[in-house]
Protein backbone atom coordinates (compact mmCIF):
# COMPACT_ATOMS: atom_id res chain seq x y z
CA UNK A 1 0.00 0.00 0.00
CA UNK A 2 1.64 3.40 -1.16
CA UNK A 3 -0.06 6.36 -0.42
CA UNK A 4 -0.62 9.02 -3.61
CA UNK A 5 2.19 11.07 -3.56
CA UNK A 6 2.30 14.83 -1.88
CA UNK A 7 4.80 17.07 -0.71
CA UNK A 8 6.55 17.95 2.52
CA UNK A 9 7.25 20.80 5.11
CA UNK A 10 9.22 20.30 8.50
CA UNK A 11 8.97 23.65 9.96
CA UNK A 12 11.03 23.91 13.15
CA UNK A 13 8.43 26.48 15.41
CA UNK A 14 4.82 26.88 15.41
CA UNK A 15 4.70 30.37 14.00
CA UNK A 16 6.52 28.46 10.33
CA UNK A 17 3.62 25.72 10.95
CA UNK A 18 1.16 28.58 10.41
CA UNK A 19 2.34 30.40 8.10
CA UNK A 20 2.43 26.94 6.33
CA UNK A 21 -0.85 25.98 6.88
CA UNK A 22 -2.59 29.24 5.90
CA UNK A 23 -0.42 29.09 2.25
CA UNK A 24 -0.78 25.66 1.60
CA UNK A 25 -4.78 25.67 2.86
CA UNK A 26 -7.29 22.70 2.94
CA UNK A 27 -4.41 20.91 0.73
CA UNK A 28 -2.66 20.07 3.82
CA UNK A 29 -2.64 17.66 6.18
CA UNK A 30 -1.06 18.19 9.81
CA UNK A 31 1.45 14.77 10.88
CA UNK A 32 2.90 14.49 14.29
CA UNK A 33 2.81 10.36 14.90
CA UNK A 34 1.73 9.36 11.99
CA UNK A 35 0.15 6.24 13.05
CA UNK A 36 -3.46 7.24 12.57
CA UNK A 37 -2.69 9.82 9.03
CA UNK A 38 -0.98 7.48 7.30
CA UNK A 39 -2.62 4.33 7.60
CA UNK A 40 -5.79 6.94 6.19
CA UNK A 41 -3.54 8.00 3.19
CA UNK A 42 -2.70 4.41 2.50
CA UNK A 43 -6.60 4.03 1.92
CA UNK A 44 -6.12 6.74 -0.40
CA UNK A 45 -8.94 8.31 2.07
CA UNK A 46 -7.63 11.74 1.70
CA UNK A 47 -5.31 13.19 -0.53
CA UNK A 48 -3.87 15.63 0.89
CA UNK A 49 -1.38 18.02 -1.49
CA UNK A 50 1.09 18.33 1.06
CA UNK A 51 1.78 17.04 4.75
CA UNK A 52 3.08 19.53 7.65
CA UNK A 53 5.53 17.68 9.78
CA UNK A 54 5.01 19.29 13.24
CA UNK A 55 7.17 16.49 14.66
CA UNK A 56 10.07 18.77 15.68
CA UNK A 57 8.50 21.72 17.33
CA UNK A 58 9.77 22.00 20.68
CA UNK A 59 7.44 24.53 21.61
CA UNK A 60 4.62 21.35 21.36
CA UNK A 61 6.12 18.84 23.66
CA UNK A 62 6.11 18.25 27.02
CA UNK A 63 4.07 18.44 30.07
CA UNK A 64 4.05 20.92 32.72
CA UNK A 65 1.89 21.64 35.41
CA UNK A 66 -0.64 24.72 35.24
CA UNK A 67 -2.13 26.38 37.99
CA UNK A 68 -4.73 24.32 38.48
CA UNK A 69 -3.52 21.03 36.90
CA UNK A 70 -1.75 20.01 33.89
CA UNK A 71 -0.67 21.32 30.22
CA UNK A 72 0.38 18.49 27.47
CA UNK A 73 1.62 19.36 24.57
CA UNK A 74 0.16 18.22 21.31
CA UNK A 75 2.86 16.30 21.03
CA UNK A 76 3.21 14.19 23.91
CA UNK A 77 3.01 10.50 23.00
CA UNK A 78 0.56 7.87 24.44
CA UNK A 79 3.27 5.85 26.26
CA UNK A 80 4.91 9.24 27.49
CA UNK A 81 0.99 10.24 29.37
CA UNK A 82 0.68 6.45 30.46
CA UNK A 83 4.02 6.81 32.38
CA UNK A 84 4.65 10.35 33.69
CA UNK A 85 4.52 10.55 37.39
CA UNK A 86 2.96 13.48 36.47
CA UNK A 87 0.00 12.48 34.72
CA UNK A 88 -0.41 9.95 37.51
CA UNK A 89 -0.59 12.11 40.08
CA UNK A 90 -2.88 14.55 38.99
CA UNK A 91 -5.60 12.56 36.69
CA UNK A 92 -4.64 9.15 36.75
CA UNK A 93 -7.81 8.80 34.48
CA UNK A 94 -5.73 9.50 31.62
CA UNK A 95 -3.26 7.81 31.77
CA UNK A 96 -4.84 4.94 32.35
CA UNK A 97 -7.10 5.89 29.11
CA UNK A 98 -3.62 6.52 27.12
CA UNK A 99 -2.32 2.87 28.55
CA UNK A 100 -5.33 1.25 26.87
CA UNK A 101 -4.43 2.12 23.06
CA UNK A 102 -3.76 0.62 20.34
CA UNK A 103 -0.74 -1.72 21.42
CA UNK A 104 3.18 -0.41 22.19
CA UNK A 105 4.11 0.86 18.73
CA UNK A 106 0.97 2.94 18.89
CA UNK A 107 1.53 4.45 22.19
CA UNK A 108 4.84 4.88 21.53
CA UNK A 109 4.51 6.79 17.83
CA UNK A 110 0.55 8.15 18.57
CA UNK A 111 0.01 11.76 20.32
CA UNK A 112 -2.67 13.34 22.18
CA UNK A 113 -2.87 15.93 19.75
CA UNK A 114 -2.99 13.75 17.00
CA UNK A 115 -5.50 11.29 18.44
CA UNK A 116 -7.58 13.94 19.70
CA UNK A 117 -7.56 15.57 16.33
CA UNK A 118 -8.11 12.69 14.14
CA UNK A 119 -11.33 12.20 16.61
CA UNK A 120 -12.08 8.43 15.77
CA UNK A 121 -15.09 8.02 17.22
CA UNK A 122 -13.92 4.73 18.69
CA UNK A 123 -10.69 5.88 20.40
CA UNK A 124 -9.86 5.94 24.11
CA UNK A 125 -8.96 9.29 24.39
CA UNK A 126 -12.08 10.96 24.02
CA UNK A 127 -14.08 9.37 26.75
CA UNK A 128 -11.40 10.47 29.35
CA UNK A 129 -10.70 14.02 28.11
CA UNK A 130 -14.45 14.24 27.94
CA UNK A 131 -14.99 12.96 32.13
CA UNK A 132 -12.14 15.35 33.21
CA UNK A 133 -13.19 18.35 30.97
CA UNK A 134 -10.43 18.78 29.44
CA UNK A 135 -9.66 22.28 27.11
CA UNK A 136 -7.90 21.85 23.85
CA UNK A 137 -5.93 24.48 23.01
CA UNK A 138 -5.95 25.78 19.47
CA UNK A 139 -3.44 27.89 17.74
CA UNK A 140 -4.09 30.20 14.72
CA UNK A 141 -2.29 33.49 12.90
CA UNK A 142 -5.22 34.91 15.15
CA UNK A 143 -3.96 34.13 18.41
CA UNK A 144 -5.33 30.97 20.84
CA UNK A 145 -8.77 29.33 22.29
CA UNK A 146 -9.57 26.84 24.06
CA UNK A 147 -11.99 24.79 22.89
CA UNK A 148 -13.76 22.33 26.20
CA UNK A 149 -14.02 18.83 25.00
CA UNK A 150 -17.83 18.46 25.31
CA UNK A 151 -17.43 20.93 22.05
CA UNK A 152 -14.47 19.79 20.39
CA UNK A 153 -15.40 16.34 19.15
CA UNK A 154 -18.05 17.22 16.56
CA UNK A 155 -18.44 13.61 14.84
CA UNK A 156 -16.78 10.79 13.14
CA UNK A 157 -13.30 12.27 12.30
CA UNK A 158 -14.35 15.83 12.59
CA UNK A 159 -13.41 18.08 15.17
CA UNK A 160 -14.12 21.92 15.62
CA UNK A 161 -10.53 23.12 14.43
CA UNK A 162 -11.18 25.96 11.69
CA UNK A 163 -9.46 26.21 8.53
CA UNK A 164 -5.56 27.50 9.33
CA UNK A 165 -5.72 26.05 13.54
CA UNK A 166 -3.54 23.51 14.84
CA UNK A 167 -4.05 21.66 17.87
CA UNK A 168 -1.26 22.77 20.21
CA UNK A 169 -2.06 21.33 23.91
CA UNK A 170 -4.27 19.57 26.10
CA UNK A 171 -5.45 21.19 29.64
CA UNK A 172 -6.61 19.01 31.97
CA UNK A 173 -7.37 20.23 35.53
CA UNK A 174 -6.12 17.97 38.30
CA UNK A 175 -8.46 15.77 39.78
CA UNK A 176 -9.70 16.61 43.16
CA UNK A 177 -9.49 15.49 46.49
CA UNK A 178 -11.87 12.67 47.27
CA UNK A 179 -11.95 11.77 43.24
CA UNK A 180 -11.47 8.47 42.28
CA UNK A 181 -11.23 7.56 38.09
CA UNK A 182 -11.24 4.51 36.17
CA UNK A 183 -11.44 3.62 32.10
CA UNK A 184 -12.74 0.61 31.13
CA UNK A 185 -13.68 -0.63 27.76
CA UNK A 186 -14.71 -3.60 25.61
CA UNK A 187 -11.80 -3.63 23.01
CA UNK A 188 -12.68 -4.84 18.99
CA UNK A 189 -10.26 -8.57 19.79
CA UNK A 190 -8.25 -7.55 16.39
CA UNK A 191 -7.96 -3.80 16.81
CA UNK A 192 -8.13 -2.62 20.31
CA UNK A 193 -10.57 -0.13 19.55
CA UNK A 194 -13.71 0.30 21.60
CA UNK A 195 -16.93 -0.82 20.86
CA UNK A 196 -17.73 0.57 23.86
CA UNK A 197 -15.55 2.83 26.32
CA UNK A 198 -16.41 4.36 30.05
CA UNK A 199 -14.65 6.67 31.48
CA UNK A 200 -16.04 8.04 35.25
CA UNK A 201 -14.46 10.26 37.48
CA UNK A 202 -16.43 10.73 40.78
CA UNK A 203 -16.49 13.13 43.82
CA UNK A 204 -17.13 11.87 46.75
CA UNK A 205 -18.11 14.38 49.84
CA UNK A 206 -18.99 12.71 52.83
CA UNK A 207 -20.67 9.55 52.25
CA UNK A 208 -22.77 10.59 48.95
CA UNK A 209 -21.61 11.65 45.50
CA UNK A 210 -20.65 15.24 45.05
CA UNK A 211 -20.20 14.96 41.37
CA UNK A 212 -19.83 12.55 38.66
CA UNK A 213 -18.90 12.53 35.02
CA UNK A 214 -18.83 10.19 32.48
CA UNK A 215 -17.58 10.11 28.91
CA UNK A 216 -18.78 7.51 26.62
CA UNK A 217 -16.59 6.69 23.24
CA UNK A 218 -17.14 3.72 20.71
CA UNK A 219 -21.03 3.80 21.49
CA UNK A 220 -22.27 6.49 18.98
CA UNK A 221 -20.53 9.39 17.13
CA UNK A 222 -19.05 11.37 18.69
CA UNK A 223 -18.27 10.20 22.05
CA UNK A 224 -20.40 12.38 24.68
CA UNK A 225 -20.60 12.82 27.67
CA UNK A 226 -23.74 10.49 29.40
CA UNK A 227 -25.24 13.82 31.19
CA UNK A 228 -28.44 11.88 32.23
CA UNK A 229 -26.51 9.40 34.32
CA UNK A 230 -24.26 12.05 35.90
CA UNK A 231 -27.59 13.89 36.26
CA UNK A 232 -29.06 10.97 38.20
CA UNK A 233 -25.37 10.43 40.71
CA UNK A 234 -25.18 13.99 41.65
CA UNK A 235 -25.93 14.26 45.71
CA UNK A 236 -26.67 10.48 45.79
CA UNK A 237 -25.30 8.06 48.69
CA UNK A 238 -22.52 6.37 47.39
CA UNK A 239 -24.21 2.46 47.00
CA UNK A 240 -24.34 0.50 44.85
CA UNK A 241 -28.48 0.74 43.72
CA UNK A 242 -27.76 4.70 42.79
CA UNK A 243 -24.98 3.76 40.43
CA UNK A 244 -27.25 0.93 39.12
CA UNK A 245 -29.79 3.55 38.82
CA UNK A 246 -27.79 5.98 36.84
CA UNK A 247 -25.90 3.57 34.98
CA UNK A 248 -29.01 2.78 33.42
CA UNK A 249 -29.26 6.10 31.50
CA UNK A 250 -26.03 5.74 30.08
CA UNK A 251 -26.83 5.83 26.70
CA UNK A 252 -30.40 7.58 27.04
CA UNK A 253 -31.15 10.06 24.36
CA UNK A 254 -28.15 8.89 21.93
CA UNK A 255 -28.27 7.58 18.73
CA UNK A 256 -26.39 4.67 18.83
CA UNK A 257 -23.97 2.97 15.90
CA UNK A 258 -24.95 -0.33 14.24
CA UNK A 259 -22.14 -2.38 12.93
CA UNK A 260 -20.50 -5.46 12.24
CA UNK A 261 -18.77 -5.38 15.12
CA UNK A 262 -21.76 -4.89 17.43
CA UNK A 263 -25.20 -3.93 17.11
CA UNK A 264 -26.97 -0.80 18.63
CA UNK A 265 -28.66 -3.07 21.06
CA UNK A 266 -25.75 -4.52 22.33
CA UNK A 267 -23.54 -1.21 22.25
CA UNK A 268 -26.36 0.34 24.57
CA UNK A 269 -26.26 -2.51 27.21
CA UNK A 270 -22.64 -2.33 27.09
CA UNK A 271 -23.08 1.15 27.96
CA UNK A 272 -25.24 0.73 30.78
CA UNK A 273 -22.48 -2.37 32.31
CA UNK A 274 -19.56 -0.56 31.58
CA UNK A 275 -20.78 2.97 33.01
CA UNK A 276 -21.94 0.53 36.00
CA UNK A 277 -18.62 -1.08 36.41
CA UNK A 278 -16.33 2.33 35.70
CA UNK A 279 -18.64 4.17 38.42
CA UNK A 280 -17.55 1.27 40.93
CA UNK A 281 -14.26 1.31 40.28
CA UNK A 282 -13.98 4.78 40.47
CA UNK A 283 -15.89 5.18 43.79
CA UNK A 284 -13.53 2.57 44.96
CA UNK A 285 -10.61 4.67 43.92
CA UNK A 286 -11.85 7.74 45.61
CA UNK A 287 -12.48 6.15 48.75
CA UNK A 288 -8.78 5.68 48.63
CA UNK B 1 -6.51 -3.90 -18.24
CA UNK B 2 -6.94 0.32 -18.20
CA UNK B 3 -3.73 0.55 -20.55
CA UNK B 4 -5.68 -1.81 -22.70
CA UNK B 5 -8.64 0.25 -23.47
CA UNK B 6 -6.58 3.67 -23.70
CA UNK B 7 -4.73 2.04 -26.46
CA UNK B 8 -8.16 0.97 -28.13
CA UNK B 9 -9.58 4.58 -28.00
CA UNK B 10 -6.40 5.91 -29.01
CA UNK B 11 -6.09 3.50 -32.50
CA UNK B 12 -10.36 4.67 -32.53
CA UNK B 13 -8.93 8.29 -32.94
CA UNK B 14 -5.29 8.07 -34.15
CA UNK B 15 -4.75 11.89 -34.73
CA UNK B 16 -5.82 13.03 -31.24
CA UNK B 17 -3.85 10.73 -29.63
CA UNK B 18 -0.18 11.33 -29.95
CA UNK B 19 -1.60 14.77 -28.59
CA UNK B 20 -3.29 13.69 -25.73
CA UNK B 21 -0.22 11.59 -24.54
CA UNK B 22 1.80 14.50 -24.58
CA UNK B 23 -0.49 16.66 -22.92
CA UNK B 24 -0.17 13.68 -20.31
CA UNK B 25 3.54 13.55 -19.90
CA UNK B 26 3.69 17.11 -19.58
CA UNK B 27 1.37 17.30 -16.41
CA UNK B 28 3.10 14.20 -14.90
CA UNK B 29 6.17 15.29 -12.59
CA UNK B 30 7.52 12.83 -10.95
CA UNK B 31 7.68 13.51 -7.06
CA UNK B 32 10.04 15.55 -5.30
CA UNK B 33 12.66 14.09 -3.62
CA UNK B 34 14.54 15.06 -0.58
CA UNK B 35 17.86 14.01 1.12
CA UNK B 36 17.91 11.70 4.09
CA UNK B 37 20.40 11.27 6.09
CA UNK B 38 20.21 8.59 9.64
CA UNK B 39 21.99 6.19 11.11
CA UNK B 40 20.84 2.75 10.73
CA UNK B 41 22.33 -0.10 13.14
CA UNK B 42 24.86 2.43 14.05
CA UNK B 43 26.15 3.10 10.29
CA UNK B 44 25.52 6.17 8.74
CA UNK B 45 22.95 6.09 5.61
CA UNK B 46 22.07 8.41 2.99
CA UNK B 47 19.69 8.24 0.98
CA UNK B 48 16.82 10.37 -1.32
CA UNK B 49 13.03 9.59 -1.68
CA UNK B 50 9.84 11.38 -2.03
CA UNK B 51 7.90 12.33 0.88
CA UNK B 52 5.35 9.71 0.67
CA UNK B 53 7.72 6.72 0.54
CA UNK B 54 7.33 4.75 4.24
CA UNK B 55 10.46 3.82 6.53
CA UNK B 56 9.62 0.71 5.68
CA UNK B 57 10.46 0.85 2.03
CA UNK B 58 13.17 3.30 2.08
CA UNK B 59 14.86 0.44 4.53
CA UNK B 60 13.71 -2.36 2.61
CA UNK B 61 15.07 -0.24 -0.70
CA UNK B 62 18.57 0.18 0.66
CA UNK B 63 19.02 -3.65 1.65
CA UNK B 64 17.42 -3.82 5.31
CA UNK B 65 15.07 -6.36 4.18
CA UNK B 66 15.31 -8.04 7.63
CA UNK B 67 12.70 -5.14 8.22
CA UNK B 68 9.69 -7.18 7.00
CA UNK B 69 6.62 -5.71 5.16
CA UNK B 70 3.31 -7.23 6.44
CA UNK B 71 0.49 -5.07 6.62
CA UNK B 72 1.42 -2.05 5.89
CA UNK B 73 -0.97 -0.44 8.37
CA UNK B 74 0.16 -0.72 11.70
CA UNK B 75 -1.35 -3.58 12.34
CA UNK B 76 0.88 -6.44 12.24
CA UNK B 77 4.07 -5.29 13.75
CA UNK B 78 6.54 -6.98 11.38
CA UNK B 79 7.91 -3.48 10.39
CA UNK B 80 9.00 -2.68 14.17
CA UNK B 81 12.31 -0.94 14.40
CA UNK B 82 13.76 0.79 17.00
CA UNK B 83 13.44 4.79 16.20
CA UNK B 84 15.88 6.72 18.51
CA UNK B 85 15.45 3.25 20.92
CA UNK B 86 11.26 3.58 20.84
CA UNK B 87 9.60 0.66 18.85
CA UNK B 88 7.82 2.17 15.93
CA UNK B 89 6.08 0.45 12.95
CA UNK B 90 8.13 1.41 10.31
CA UNK B 91 5.21 1.34 7.59
CA UNK B 92 3.58 4.01 9.55
CA UNK B 93 6.80 6.51 9.73
CA UNK B 94 8.01 8.12 6.58
CA UNK B 95 11.31 7.87 5.13
CA UNK B 96 11.93 11.50 5.40
CA UNK B 97 10.79 11.61 9.23
CA UNK B 98 13.68 9.30 10.14
CA UNK B 99 15.86 12.44 9.25
CA UNK B 100 19.19 12.74 11.89
CA UNK B 101 17.50 9.90 13.23
CA UNK B 102 19.06 6.19 14.64
CA UNK B 103 17.10 3.30 13.24
CA UNK B 104 18.01 -0.27 14.97
CA UNK B 105 16.99 -3.52 13.12
CA UNK B 106 16.79 -7.12 14.29
CA UNK B 107 20.69 -7.25 12.98
CA UNK B 108 21.28 -4.05 15.44
CA UNK B 109 20.48 -6.07 18.45
CA UNK B 110 22.60 -8.91 17.95
CA UNK B 111 24.67 -10.93 15.27
CA UNK B 112 24.59 -14.47 13.73
CA UNK B 113 28.25 -14.28 15.25
CA UNK B 114 26.91 -13.17 18.35
CA UNK B 115 23.36 -13.37 19.43
CA UNK B 116 21.26 -11.30 21.65
CA UNK B 117 19.85 -13.50 24.61
CA UNK B 118 16.57 -13.08 23.01
CA UNK B 119 17.51 -14.38 19.75
CA UNK B 120 19.50 -17.64 21.17
CA UNK B 121 16.39 -18.24 23.76
CA UNK B 122 13.87 -18.02 20.20
CA UNK B 123 16.00 -20.46 18.26
CA UNK B 124 16.51 -22.79 21.49
CA UNK B 125 12.77 -22.87 22.60
CA UNK B 126 11.20 -22.70 19.04
CA UNK B 127 9.59 -19.57 19.14
CA UNK B 128 10.15 -19.62 15.75
CA UNK B 129 8.01 -21.32 12.86
CA UNK B 130 7.96 -19.53 9.12
CA UNK B 131 10.04 -16.48 10.76
CA UNK B 132 8.47 -13.76 8.88
CA UNK B 133 7.11 -12.30 12.48
CA UNK B 134 10.55 -13.00 14.20
CA UNK B 135 12.72 -9.85 13.66
CA UNK B 136 9.72 -7.17 14.62
CA UNK B 137 8.77 -9.44 17.81
CA UNK B 138 12.82 -9.52 18.42
CA UNK B 139 12.62 -6.01 18.53
CA UNK B 140 9.24 -5.20 20.59
CA UNK B 141 10.89 -7.97 23.01
CA UNK B 142 14.23 -6.01 23.07
CA UNK B 143 12.23 -2.47 23.98
CA UNK B 144 9.97 -4.49 26.50
CA UNK B 145 12.81 -5.40 28.46
CA UNK B 146 14.72 -2.47 28.21
CA UNK B 147 11.41 -1.19 29.87
CA UNK B 148 10.65 -4.11 32.20
CA UNK B 149 13.59 -6.46 32.51
CA UNK B 150 11.54 -8.92 34.56
CA UNK B 151 8.06 -8.67 33.02
CA UNK B 152 5.57 -11.19 33.74
CA UNK B 153 3.71 -13.02 31.50
CA UNK B 154 1.01 -11.09 31.41
CA UNK B 155 3.40 -8.21 30.68
CA UNK B 156 5.25 -10.20 28.19
CA UNK B 157 1.91 -10.62 26.16
CA UNK B 158 0.98 -6.87 26.80
CA UNK B 159 4.35 -6.08 25.28
CA UNK B 160 4.46 -8.16 22.06
CA UNK B 161 0.70 -7.46 21.26
CA UNK B 162 1.49 -5.13 18.61
CA UNK B 163 3.00 -8.39 16.40
CA UNK B 164 1.04 -10.87 14.85
CA UNK B 165 2.50 -14.41 14.90
CA UNK B 166 0.23 -16.91 12.99
CA UNK B 167 1.80 -20.05 13.55
CA UNK B 168 3.27 -20.40 17.03
CA UNK B 169 0.36 -19.22 19.22
CA UNK B 170 2.19 -16.82 21.14
CA UNK B 171 3.22 -19.50 23.76
CA UNK B 172 6.75 -20.12 23.05
CA UNK B 173 7.26 -16.43 21.76
CA UNK B 174 6.03 -15.78 25.60
CA UNK B 175 8.35 -18.80 27.17
CA UNK B 176 11.59 -17.26 24.90
CA UNK B 177 11.05 -13.86 26.09
CA UNK B 178 10.58 -14.63 29.68
CA UNK B 179 13.87 -16.92 29.60
CA UNK B 180 15.85 -14.33 28.23
CA UNK B 181 14.69 -12.32 30.44
CA UNK B 182 15.88 -14.50 33.32
CA UNK B 183 19.10 -15.22 31.89
CA UNK B 184 19.85 -11.21 31.03
CA UNK B 185 19.07 -10.36 34.75
CA UNK B 186 21.45 -13.57 36.21
CA UNK B 187 24.37 -12.46 33.64
CA UNK B 188 23.62 -8.73 35.24
CA UNK B 189 23.78 -10.05 38.38
CA UNK B 190 27.39 -12.23 37.65
CA UNK B 191 28.84 -8.62 36.50
CA UNK B 192 28.25 -6.81 39.04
Amino acid sequence: MIPAAFGYERPATLEEALILLARHGEGARILSGGHSLLPVLKARLAHPGVLIDIGRIPALSGITRTAGGLRIGALTTHYEVESSPLVREACPLLAEAAGRIGDVQVRNRGTIGGSASHADPAADYPAALLALEAVLVASSPDGTRGIPAADFFTGPYENALKPGEILTAVEVASSPAGSGGAYLKAAQQASGFAICGVAALVTLSGGSIASAKIGVTGVATPAYRARKAEEALAGKPASPESLRAAAALAAEGVDPLDDFHASAEFRVQLAKVYTERALAEALRRAKG
Amino acid sequence: MATATKKKKAAGSAKKAPARTSKRAAAYTPPKKFPISFRVNGSEVRAEAPAHTSLLYLLRDLGFTEVKNGCEAGDCGACTVLLDGVAVNACCVLGVQAEGREITTVKGIGTVENLHPIQKKFIELGAIQCGFCTPGMIVAAYELLEKKPRPSREEIKAGIAGNLCRCTGYVKIIDAIEAAAGEMASSKGRKS
